[in-house]
């Protein structure tokens, strides 16, 4: 990820032919999206901004920017200084996207010198109490105003959260003229976030993800302004997750108990690295269902499941009727919540199969005494409900699958609802929000299910609001997240798959509603695709066309 | 010993011969499924230390063959991926020389393959390099195994296009590795079409500096290509080169102004351009050109011409095209037009010594199809119904239809590209054998060099298995599921980007971005 910015708004010719060479093919399940050969590249008036910021303007005035002095600087009045680490690596960072790194500068002199130069940006971050040393959290404030002009820029933010962002604009903004100089136009731009929870859930589970490529998406997700990082860390197939409590959850658990595990150190370095770029880590332990990776580390946690009358070998979801289960979470969730310093742990709860509950007697017995009949849903409320008492205890929220309050379980009133089930996911949000609930959105951006051309744009189209309830209802939707579950994605495509897939959901979720101009984002999304193929990432295409920087990692 | 000739035999052949140790390992763990071997749990260790690639003294090709001098050093790395010379011979184990010999009837190591010699060495060490397996210690072993081993059919291709997107050279070249893994032996480089022109022509330099997406960094110079040819033979890849015509023409009309037929609208010319315009002889002189040089860069015997998907809309509305079509007599059927237009590329190919190849298209429409040598299918549908009609036509086939794998998956998974049966029509035995072999094709249109390598592997390689491999014992899905994923981690192993078949894991995994 250290290679130059260099932006060619006038050069890049990039060129979208339609070139329908041999798509005549019966079953391509081309998306339901008429215009998509109708895409003709063109620069787009705002560049290759991406996601679009609330408020902009940009002139025809442009300055150049030098590598050998231009600098990222504190304001003098910021209430962060050379002390806030996090901005001092933001700094470099970003320098370093838009110069390359210092090895890599042609180190000369320019002749042409002159007012037209800008020689500086400074960061200002407004309030007293910049944040640098917290993590974001859900009611971070992630505003900024930037300022491109003579004699320096001026990036304005109330909190590091938002200069980050701010920092992210303006590198967007520089470009490449055809002598290879960098400038940038002068521009005004007032910008904040439509939704706070914006977020990408990995799953480490299906397929172990290396933490380097981890980190990396951390990367792309800060140059899309994704601020929430889903770990979906363990599930039925292996428990990755290094306990220091149950260490043998891994060790049984994980695919191996060294390569293919995370150690604190691990869970640690991705943390610091997310909260550097304004991200949160919210990790989910899915229970009672999708723990079969459990199961091995940890005896009798989960239900033994019968075969007549004789217990069958296998096993099903938690055992819920044992206070071994709870002593156990107790412990468990302890942990966790020491280890993730986000406010939120999220508890799955989808998907629970009740045919081995069903199967086991003593299971039998103790729905008579409790009076649940035949509703084993009653029985999974039993067990969440325990479960979130456990964690409120702990002092986290929670955010739970539908399933969870579809089932009619009793839930703290900040519990966030994940909605997430294709078909019928408007009157879901419908529901949950007029029970009061805050949610988030899903279904429609699972972007494990992928389709020949270019789906993107289906991404796009969603509106999260588009459901019938009350402006108050509205509100409650705090965001949403796009989902790439692990069955087919591992390390070698996961990267690829993802951007700029992603980078669709990142739009609809950070800017204005009536940002909707498909043929404007897809010259927009073109460049920054490139931008992404140029800071290392080797993000896909998204029609035939070339970047001037091909993908060289391979 | 391993023995290449038109048939490979494959005997591991010790020196010293070692204790008998029942190994847990599969030793069926080689893809594509050898046409026969035979295995015994008995296993000899082989240490990096004390392991040799000698010739064997039948031979034909002895020490200073090329060909086999880059392959045993190739594999070598291949087979002990974590090799160090710094590494000491432990003092406790006793010193056992494995010797792996190799003997060829033919010992043409300078030549370039073609399509009766591409039966290569390359393949047997590459069943050889797969025996060798690791224990839980790291150590080395292999099983006592005897493999006789011929590919199924003769062609084995793989379709990239560079056109669409520009693949930098170092990402052909991977893909070459990965394909000598899978026992491919054609490279099919769509290397130009509509959006860029990226071949760097000698003869006509204006294609490329004004058809390719940058005439700087968006090329393949001639040393380019000559790199790429001469990387494809040590592996036993031939590199067959398509210049598709007279549509798909787009970029070349850029450098190249008179070549592509003027588009009307009304009375006048529109700006747009058609197909290649066959009404005039300049064509046909700057075609020659063209092949002159593209046959001397490309060594290959054969040379693909493309010629489908040629839209008539734009010569149907050029007065002269009209005018043209008057002259020879072909009323108002375009096609035989295009025919007209083929015949002669295809004879100044033949002129060449070039053997050429179409798409479908051309034998549609060609009536005098005698001149016709090799047609590719590509149309979904009934592509056995049309196999069927070339090889009655006594034409050669190349099938591609089934296999098109920028398709993503994992609808587009593996298995569907596996459970293809080439010859499952009705026809003569003769007739069977004109069905030369398959090709995957990877059009450029969502690929560039991001997603190339997951999306090609491993579903490619169950395309290689079909096209290696004896049908009979290799028809059950569920049988070669895990062969394949153990497949796939090898290609892991060996530093291919492969995107995993299902849940699960390899013990090395990819560690890249």
């Amino acid at each position: 990820m250290i290679t130059t910015v260099r932006w060619t708004v006038l050069l890049l010719a990039l060129g979208f032919c339609r070139g329908l060479k041999h798509n005549y093919i019966d079953d391509y399940e081309v998306v339901e999206v008429e215009e998509d050969w109708d895409l003709v590249f063109q620069p787009s008036e705002h560049g290759s901004l991406w996601p679009l910021p609330q408020k902009v303007q940009i002139s025809d005035v442009s300055f150049k920017l030098m590598s050998s002095s231009f600098r990222i600087v504190d304001a003098k009045q910021s209430s962060a200084g050379p002390s806030c680490s996090l901005l001092q690596d933001a700094y470099r960072r970003y320098y370093e996207y838009m110069f390359g790194s210092a090895k890599r500068q042609q180190l000369y002199k320019s002749r042409r010198t002159g007012p037209t130069e800008l020689t500086e940006l400074q960061v200002w971050i407004t309030s007293p109490d910049s944040e640098c040393d917290g993590y974001p959290s859900v009611t971070s404030v992630e505003s900024y105003e930037l300022s491109v002009d003579q004699p320096f820029a001026v990036l304005k933010a109330p909190t590091v959260w938002g200069a980050l962002h701010g920092l992210e604009t303006f590198s967007q903004l520089v470009y490449e003229d055809e002598y290879g100089t960098k400038s940038i136009n002068s521009t005004q731009i007032n910008d904040f976030p439509r939704f706070a929870h914006r977020g990408i859930l990995l799953d480490t589970s299906r397929h172990f993800l290396p933490v380097k490529v981890i980190l990396a998406n951390l990367e792309t997700m800060a140059m899309n302004k994704i601020n929430v990082f889903h770990w979906h860390i363990v599930d039925d197939p292996s428990f990755p997750y290094l306990s220091r409590t149950f260490p043998q959850l891994s060790r049984q658990g994980a695919y191996h108990p060294y390569t293919h595990v995370y150690t604190p150190a691990d869970v640690k370095m991705v943390i610091e690295w997310a909260r550097l770029r304004g991200i949160r880590v919210i990790p989910e332990f899915d229970t009672p269902g999708h723990t079969q990776s459990w199961g091995k580390g940890q005896a009798d946690l989960l239900t033994p499941c019968y075969s007549g009358a004789k217990p069958s070998g296998t096993f099903g979801p938690v055992n819920p009727i044992l206070n071994t289960t709870y002593d156990f979470m107790k412990l468990f969730f302890g942990e966790i919540s020491t280890v993730f310093p986000d406010a939120y742990v999220h508890l799955g709860g989808d998907e629970v199969d009740f045919t081995c509950w069903k199967s086991n007697p003593d299971i039998q017995k103790f729905m008579e005494q409790q009076g649940f009949g035949d509703d084993y849903s009653k029985l999974e409320s039993f067990y969440i409900q325990k479960l979130l008492e456990i964690v409120t205890a702990t002092k986290k929220g929670y955010m739970i699958w539908q399933e969870v309050f579809d089932n009619g379980v009793k839930l703290k009133s900040d519990t966030v609802v994940h909605v997430w089930i294709g078909g019928g996911s408007n009157d879901e949000m419908s529901r949950v929000t007029a029970a009061g609930y805050t949610t988030i959105l899903s279904a429609p951006w699972y972007l494990d299910y992928i389709s020949y051309a270019q789906d993107w744009q289906k991404y796009y189209k969603v509106e999260p609001l588009n459901f019938n309830g009350t402006e108050a209802q509205k509100k409650l939707v705090i965001g949403g997240e796009a989902c790439l579950w692990g069955e087919y994605v591992d390390a070698t495509n996961l990267t690829p798959r993802l951007w700029p897939r992603a980078s669709a959901v990142a739009e609809r979720l950070w800017s204005a509603k009536d940002v909707t101009d498909i043929n404007d984002a897809f010259n927009r999304l073109s460049m920054h695709r490139c931008r992404m193929v140029d800071r290392g990432i080797p993000a896909e295409p998204l029609f035939s066309s070339f970047c001037p920087r091909e993908y060289k990692g391979i | 010993m391993i023995t290449c000739g038109r048939y490979i035999r494959s005997i591991l052949y010790l020196l010293l011969l070692i204790s008998v140790q029942f190994g847990p390992h599969a030793v069926e763990g080689v893809w594509p499924l050898p046409q026969a071997f035979t295995s015994s749990p008995e296993r000899y260790p082989v240490n990096s230390q004390d392991f040799y690639f000698v010739y064997g003294r039948q031979s034909a090709a002895q020490q200073g063959c090329s060909v086999l001098d880059t392959a045993f050093k190739r594999y070598f790395s291949l087979i002990f991926p974590d090799h160090n010379s710094a590494d000491g011979v432990l003092g406790f184990s006793k010193r056992k020389l494995f010797i792996a010999e190799i003997s060829v009837d033919h010992g043409d190591c300078e030549g370039y393959p073609n399509e009766d010699s591409s039966e290569r060495c390359n393949t047997g060490l590459e069943t050889f390099s797969q025996l060798v397996y690791q224990d839980d210690f790291g150590s080395y072993f292999v099983n006592k195994t005897e493999i006789d081993d011929f590919p199924r059919f003769q062609f084995r291709g793989i379709l990239l296009d560079t056109s669409r997107h520009f693949l930098p050279v170092q990402a052909i070249l991977k893909t070459l590795d990965a394909m000598a893994y899978s026992k491919f032996n054609v490279f099919h480089w769509h290397i130009v079409d509509d959006p860029s022109f990226p071949y760097q022509s000698s003869t006509f330099p204006d294609l490329s500096s004004k058809g390719a997406f940058h005439p700087m960094t968006h090329i393949y110079t001639q040393s380019d290509v000559r790199r790429v040819i001469s990387y494809a033979r040590l592996w036993g890849i031939r590199v067959l080169p398509e210049f598709d015509s007279p549509g798909h023409t787009t970029s070349w009309g850029k450098g190249q102004p008179g070549l592509l037929t003027p588009c009307y609208k009304g009375g006048t010319p529109s700006g747009t351009f058609g197909p290649v315009n066959p009404a005039l002889p300049s064509t046909y002189r700057f075609m020659a050109r063209l092949f002159k040089e593209v046959s001397s860069v490309f060594p290959d015997s054969y040379v693909h011409l493309g010629g489908d998907e040629v839209d008539f809309h734009c010569w149907r509305s050029n007065p002269d095209v009209r005018v043209f079509m008057q002259k020879m007599g072909f009323g108002g059927d375009f096609t035989k037009l295009e025919a007209f237009y083929i015949e002669n590329i295809v004879n100044i190919t033949s002129a060449l010594n070039k053997t050429s190849i179409v798409w479908q298209d051309v034998f549609d429409y060609h009536e005098r199809r005698t001149s016709l040598s090799v047609v590719e299918v590509w149309r979904a549908g009934c592509y056995l119904c049309e196999v069927r009609r070339v090889v009655k036509a006594g034409l050669r086939v190349i099938l591609a239809s089934p296999w098109y794998l920028d398709q993503p998956g994992p609808t587009h998974n593996w298995a569907r590209y596996y459970t293809v049966w080439p010859l499952a029509f009705k026809g003569s035995e003769e007739q069977k054998k004109l069905v030369i072999g398959g090709e995957v094709c990877m059009w450029g249109e969502y690929v560039d060099a991001t997603n190339l390598t997951p999306r090609l592997w491993p579903r490619a390689s169950a395309v290689a298995e079909r096209l290696w491999s004896d049908e009979k014992q290799t028809s059950s899905v569920d049988k070669a599921f895990p062969r394949l994923q153990d497949f796939r981690c090898k290609l892991l192993r060996r530093g291919i980007q492969a995107e995993p078949l299902y849940v699960g894991h390899c013990k090395h995994e990819y560690q890249g971005i």
